[in-house]
């Protein structure tokens, strides 16, 4: 075991459905959005943007647009450049791999090279009137080929994604370990399989938005962004406008959903504080749906050819094969996400050997950065597909090869030779791998389903029964930051460099200082997502805030109690040995009634002019935590799906979709169901419907909700959610992260049904998202095989 | 070019004369012009709807009806649901009980699409189907729609809803 | 996205809109708003006036008259849906017009706005077509009826002529033995139709097939009448091998397809939701072989 103390087993807040402290004005539309944050005298800004893949600047007329009334500034690069420090946005991850960094620009100064690139700025009295004078902005742009395919756009003589780059070969790395020839040596069987799995995005209901305010008397630039990660936005502002940290405040209103997209730091989060400081105006950009789809980042392509070599009893030897990854015209994540996907390919299973050799493509679309899943889903794709299909080929039940190759609970925590990000090697910390498919087959009918199919068959009926297993990496570090602190006026409040955006993470941090301070959850005022509450912070990413936060919120909060008591010891003239705190009160063990509560104690840590403090202990009921992570916590969980094909239509209808979780030790188990239904939500989407298209040209083809699917009431089942809870060992809170969990089990799970359901025609699927053109195309190719002579 | 026209509607109970700009659609004319931000812009194509409003009681995308198209209606946002400070509708704790909501973002719309379907529904059992295929309208990324659902055939089918 | 300017016109009766549409350059009329909106609010359709048809009573409703059932193009989407009228007299109506969008745009969407933007995936079009909908219009040159057939023109536009409003659609009265079916496929079921049927039967008393009209909709700019499958169905039993025949005739359609929904899966598609429509229609109309 570690040396983490494990946390109190009393009855407490921590475990329970507790009531959203944030539903209440959600609910009555009170809420604040971006949109919602009307500042006197502010302008509203839209962007031009390139109406082609590639090409270059050749004029850029703006007067007829600076003539309309209404318009106050129409601005180029060169313009906004007065105020910035350097061109470029100084993204890049430190780590290694890239071959070239290739960060954007807050306008383009030369070369656009996406369609939905900023190119050009309007500021105007409203934004109708901005977009009347953006239509009137002439933008004369030499078109260049474009790359569209990460596989074509790797090939020799493909046309260069960005002039300046050498090629298009973003990086070349690899994941390698074990003796993957010897593996393949003496394999007794191998499948090889290839696969493509499409671009999607995160698509929050509110698009992103920034909202900023230059005071010029205060030199004080502040920021409202809808952002995911405002501490890093704010390092970014503090070094492209050469403002000191002091100078900058960036704060988040409401935030209507993020998945990743309001993650990454985007043009125009630097576009608009600059205008507003150029301008001394205050400025709002909200950006519409049509944007979101062109300039918000998305990702998820990626070209796979795997083989994996398996013992005649199913046990694995060894996989190796190539990942191609589409990175998008700028490298904002590095290889994160292909390295994600090939190392969350491994999953629950012992792996003995395994080389994936990854290519990363810069293209002219949209630059890649992590939506949910960050890249998980598509690795654990390609595992569970080979698992099936290795499952066929040996005539071994599907649960059964996967049974053979788990790693097992005796066997953790469990070492991947795999080196991270942050140089440690992958380890399972917990879970029950076997016990999780377990009770998912059992729940979901597994032993009865081959009956039933049967029946269904005879009645022309194709359903099929779907399995996968994954694990997630969630709970990245470094830190995160709580601080907690109780004034003169007894409300208690904890600001956190969390931010929220819908997955309850008030309602989280205040059960678990609720828990320790023995106090209602909604007595307690949050603060999160705000760089002048708290100065460090990361925000949300990598499913980690209940980890990270959660656990610094445990530890700043159980310092507030200990020094409650010292205090307390002092004024009661008791032991500290003899207290206990309890609702808000600390008290003589066994003598109700006599004891102090937080806000006398507060007060008398206030300080008297002249008087000593108690204990003479330092001032202030407060205490700060930064809780640093020692190692990811791995999730895990199994999926099934029950779906129906229409062979004549292919179409698939989900009938049933059951789910084993594992993030350890839950501290709002609805909460957690509630990440996890949206999740799987998100997975189907993946799998059959949200599809991020291009034509040949780089022109994006799927720009409004009614071309890109989203998942709708109708089209989705009701998800069966069922709980394991291995406590991590890495935290006192011995829990782990639940937000991206069931978008990773739910493509592969699918895709295992709709084969399931047409085992008969033996059709494979190999591209993702299914759609069904395709999978119609698919059945008529097998049934015309099957009708052959 | 500004095309004033004159507006009179009535708004969660209150007359509002106002001159409006005939291009600008009723969910602006809502959060711009009286402040009323509770509905919520998420497409500006009708396909969202974040921003469903009742106009004379039946739902609608406010993106998708010039302001001025809502002359002599009257007009229900999701602020007129709940008095100010009082007591949720039962929809609307519903929705808390059943985690129906997360970011919030497609709340008010869906709780407006709801209230269409309670009116409409009213003394009769609702289906799961029924309930999803009114919801099928309003988009939402955080639920899975699950709570939503949940929560509307707790309300609609409770005995007094049918009585 | 915002729409560009237009100056708003608010005509109370339909002469006033007549002559507006006719003496204004670049108008356009609005309906509904369900389809024309998202243009504007996309800049891809920027009028100069818009002419608001909402103020003109006499444009919305539904009425027996002896020809059959006349529907003013105001009416809208959802009061089709939920009229008892409709459903008794034109049930393929009925059924047609509850798979258009979700009830937020049926509650402003029309039959006219849907009928003249003639978006290949709509609905209505597909049902007008197999109905023989007689499609009356005024202009400056006073009232002109129009067959369906020769309405639609081109992709998303209409055979009006400038200056020409639809006022009102005639449909025909569903008569005893006859049954309908309509149907379609989408990834979402409010979705436009990647492919729709509509198809109206009639039965003599002998249970064989007296009449059968069937409409294609999502394969060409506008819906086309199966007229081979309709002849081969008069005199026919109306069984299983009948709604088949249809179904072989309907998948060699010439379909409009790109890379999304090529031409060979509409056409697949177009086999199997004629045979499942036909065979639906038969059995309303009271076949016993289906």
């Amino acid at each position: 075991m570690t040396s983490a103390s494990a946390a109190p087993a009393r009855p407490g807040w921590i475990g329970r459905n507790a009531a959203r402290v944030e539903d209440d004005v959600l609910l009555r539309g009170g809420a604040r959005f971006l949109d919602d944050i009307v500042l006197p005298d502010a302008l509203e800004a839209t962007f031009v943007r390139s109406p082609i893949a590639h090409g270059l600047i050749r004029s850029m007329n703006l007067d007829a647009a600076r003539a309309l009334p209404g318009v106050h500034a129409v601005l180029a690069f060169t313009d906004l450049r007065a105020v910035l420090t350097q061109d470029d946005i100084p993204l890049a991850l430190p780590a290694g791999g890239l071959r070239f960094d290739v960060n954007p620009t807050c306008l383009v100064i030369h070369e656009a090279c996406y369609v939905g690139e900023p190119v050009a700025m309007v500021i105007a009295s409203s934004r109708r009137i901005a977009e009347d004078a953006a239509a009137l902005v002439e933008l004369d742009l030499e078109p260049l080929p474009a790359v569209v395919d990460p596989v074509e756009g790797l090939e020799p003589g493909a046309p260069k994604a960005r002039l300046s780059c050498p090629d298009n070969l973003v990086a070349k790395t690899k994941v390698d370990y074990g003796d993957v020839e010897g593996a393949f040596a003496g394999a007794a069987q191998v499948v090889a399989r290839a696969f493509r799995l499409n671009k999607g995005g995160g698509h929050p209901m509110e698009p992103r938005g920034v909202v900023a305010r230059y005071d010029e008397i205060a030199d004080q630039l502040t920021v409202w962004n809808s952002t995911q990660m405002p501490h890093r936005a704010k390092a970014m502002l503090v070094e492209t406008l050469g403002l000191a940290e002091h100078q900058v405040r960036v704060t988040t209103p409401d935030v209507g959903g993020g998945f990743g997209t309001k993650a990454v730091f985007h043009p125009e989060e630097l576009a608009v504080p600059a205008a507003a400081m150029l301008l001394k105006r205050p400025i709002k950009w909200v950006e519409d749906r049509f944007e979101s789809f062109t300039a918000s980042i998305g990702e998820r392509e990626q070209v796979w050819t795997v083989e994996a070599a398996f013992d005649a009893d199913g046990r694995i030897r060894g996989i190796r094969g190539t990942l191609r990854y589409d990175h998008g015209a700028a490298t904002p994540y590095g290889i994160a996400l292909p390295f994600n996907a090939a190392t969350n390919l491994i999953g629950p299973y012992a792996l003995p050997a395994y080389r994936m050799d990854i290519d990363l493509c810069m293209t002219n679309k949209t630059p890649a950065a992590p939506t949910r899943g960050a890249g998980r889903p598509q690795g654990t794709f390609v595992m569970e597909r080979l698992m099936d299909a290795m499952a066929q080929r040996i005539g071994l039940p599907r649960d059964e090869i996967r049974r053979r190759n788990m790693i097992q609970p005796g066997q953790m925590p469990f070492t991947i030779p795999v080196k991270q990000r942050d140089g440690s090697m992958m380890v399972y910390d917990s879970g029950d791998y076997p016990e999780c498919q377990r009770r998912a087959l059992e729940i979901a009918g597994w032993d009865d389903f081959p009956a039933r199919q049967k029946q269904a068959r005879e009645q022309g009926r194709y359903i099929g029964l779907g399995l996968t297993n994954y694990v997630e990496a969630t709970g990245r570090g470094p830190f995160e930051s709580v601080s907690i602190s109780i004034g003169p006026s007894g409300r208690i409040v904890v600001s956190s460099g969390a931010t929220a955006q819908g997955q309850g993470v008030k309602t989280m941090l205040a059960q678990v200082v609720a828990d320790v301070l023995g106090v209602a959850p909604e007595s307690i005022h949050v603060v999160v997502g705000d760089t002048s509450a708290t100065p460090a912070g990361l925000g949300a990413y990598a499913s980690r805030q209940a980890v990270t936060a959660g656990n610094a919120a445990y530890r700043a909060a159980t310092l507030v109690a200990e020094k409650a008591k010292t205090a307390a010891a002092e004024l009661l003239e008791a032991s500290v040995d003899d207290l206990v705190v309890n609702d808000g009160r600390v008290e003589v063990n066994g003598v109700p009634g006599h004891g102090k509560s937080l806000t006398q104690i507060a007060r008398a840590l206030a300080g008297t002019p002249g008087f000593a403090l108690p204990g003479n202990l330092p001032p202030g009921l407060s205490a700060s935590n930064d809780f640093m992570t020692s190692g990811l916590s791995y999730t895990n969980g199994c999926h099934l799906a029950e779906v129906e094909v229409d062979p004549d239509t292919g179409g698939v209808k989900i009938l049933r979709y059951v789910v084993v979780h594992d993030c350890g030790r839950m501290i709002n188990p609805m909460m957690v169901e509630g990440q996890i239904l949206g999740g799987v939500v998100h997975g189907v989407g993946m799998t059959l419907f949200e599809w991020m298209r291009y034509d040949a040209d780089g022109q994006p083809l799927t720009v409004t909700f009614a071309d890109y699917l989203l998942p709708t009431s109708d089209v989705v089942p009701r998800i069966e959610i069922h709980h394991l809870e291995s406590p991590t060992p890495l935290n006192p809170l011995g829990v782990k992260g639940a937000a991206e969990s069931g978008t990773i089990g739910a493509p592969a799970t699918i895709v295992s049904a709709i084969e399931d359901a047409l085992r008969p025609l033996d059709v494979r699927i190999t591209q993702v998202p299914v759609t069904p053109p395709q999978l119609r195309a698919l059945i008529r190719q097998a049934q015309v095989a099957e009708s052959a002579p | 070019m500004f095309d004033p026209r004159p507006l009179n509607v009535t708004v969660n109970g209150a007359t509002v004369q106002r001159t409006v700009d005939s291009r600008v659609h009723l969910a602006d004319f809502l959060r711009k012009e009286l402040g009323l931000t509770g509905t919520h812009i998420g497409c500006e194509h009708g396909v969202c709807g974040a921003c469903t409003v009742l106009v004379n009681g039946a739902s609608v995308r406010a993106c998708l009806m010039l302001a001025v198209q809502a002359e002599g209606c009257a007009v229900q946002t999701i602020e007129s649901v709940a008095a100010p400070g009082g007591a949720l509708h039962p929809i609307q704790s519903a929705l808390a009980r059943h985690h129906g909501l997360q970011c919030g973002y497609c709340t008010p719309g869906v709780v407006m699409t709801l209230l269409e379907l309670q009116r409409e529904s009213a003394g009769r059992a609702v289906s799961e189907h029924e309930v999803r295929a009114a919801l099928s309208g309003n988009l939402c990324r955080c639920t899975g729609y699950q709570g939503m659902v949940d929560a509307a055939l707790e309300v609609l089918n409770a005995p007094a809803a049918q009585s | 996205m915002k729409a560009p300017a237009f100056r708003y016109h608010a005509p109370t009766d339909v002469a006033q809109a007549v002559s507006l549409l006719a003496s204004l350059e670049n108008a356009r009329v609005l309906a509904g708003g369900q389809s024309l909106m998202p243009m504007m609010n996309l800049r891809v359709a920027g009028p100069d006036h818009l002419i608001d048809l909402g103020r003109i009573p006499e444009l919305a409703g539904v009425a027996q008259v002896p020809e059959g059932l006349l529907v003013g193009a105001m009416t809208t989407q959802r009061a089709l849906e939920t009229s008892a009228v409709v459903a008794r007299l034109c049930p393929l109506l009925s059924e047609a017009v509850s798979n258009v969008g979700h009830q937020q745009t049926r509650n402003r969407g029309t039959i006219g706005g849907s009928l003249c933007h003639l978006d290949p995936g709509a609905e209505l079009p597909v049902a007008a077509a197999a109905l023989d909908a007689v499609m009356i219009a005024r202009g400056p040159q006073g009232e002109r009826r129009i067959a369906f057939a020769d309405f639609p023109a081109d992709y998303l536009t209409s055979t009006l002529e400038p200056g020409e409003i639809l006022t009102h659609v005639l449909l025909p009265v569903a008569s005893a033995r006859a049954g309908s079916a309509f149907l379609e496929f989408n990834r979402r079921p409010a979705d436009y139709a990647i492919v729709s049927v509509a198809a109206h039967v009639t039965l003599d008393e002998a249970g064989r097939v007296a009449g059968a009209s069937i409409a294609v909709g999502g394969v060409s700019h506008a819906p086309v009448r199966l007229a081979d499958a309709e002849a081969g169905l008069v005199g026919a039993l109306a069984d299983a091998a009948a709604c088949a025949q249809a179904g072989r005739l309907a998948a060699t359609l010439a379909c409009d397809g790109d890379d999304l929904y090529p031409a060979d899966y509409k056409q697949d598609l177009c086999e199997t939701l004629v045979r499942r429509a036909l065979g639906a229609a038969f059995k309303r109309a009271g076949a016993g072989h289906v």
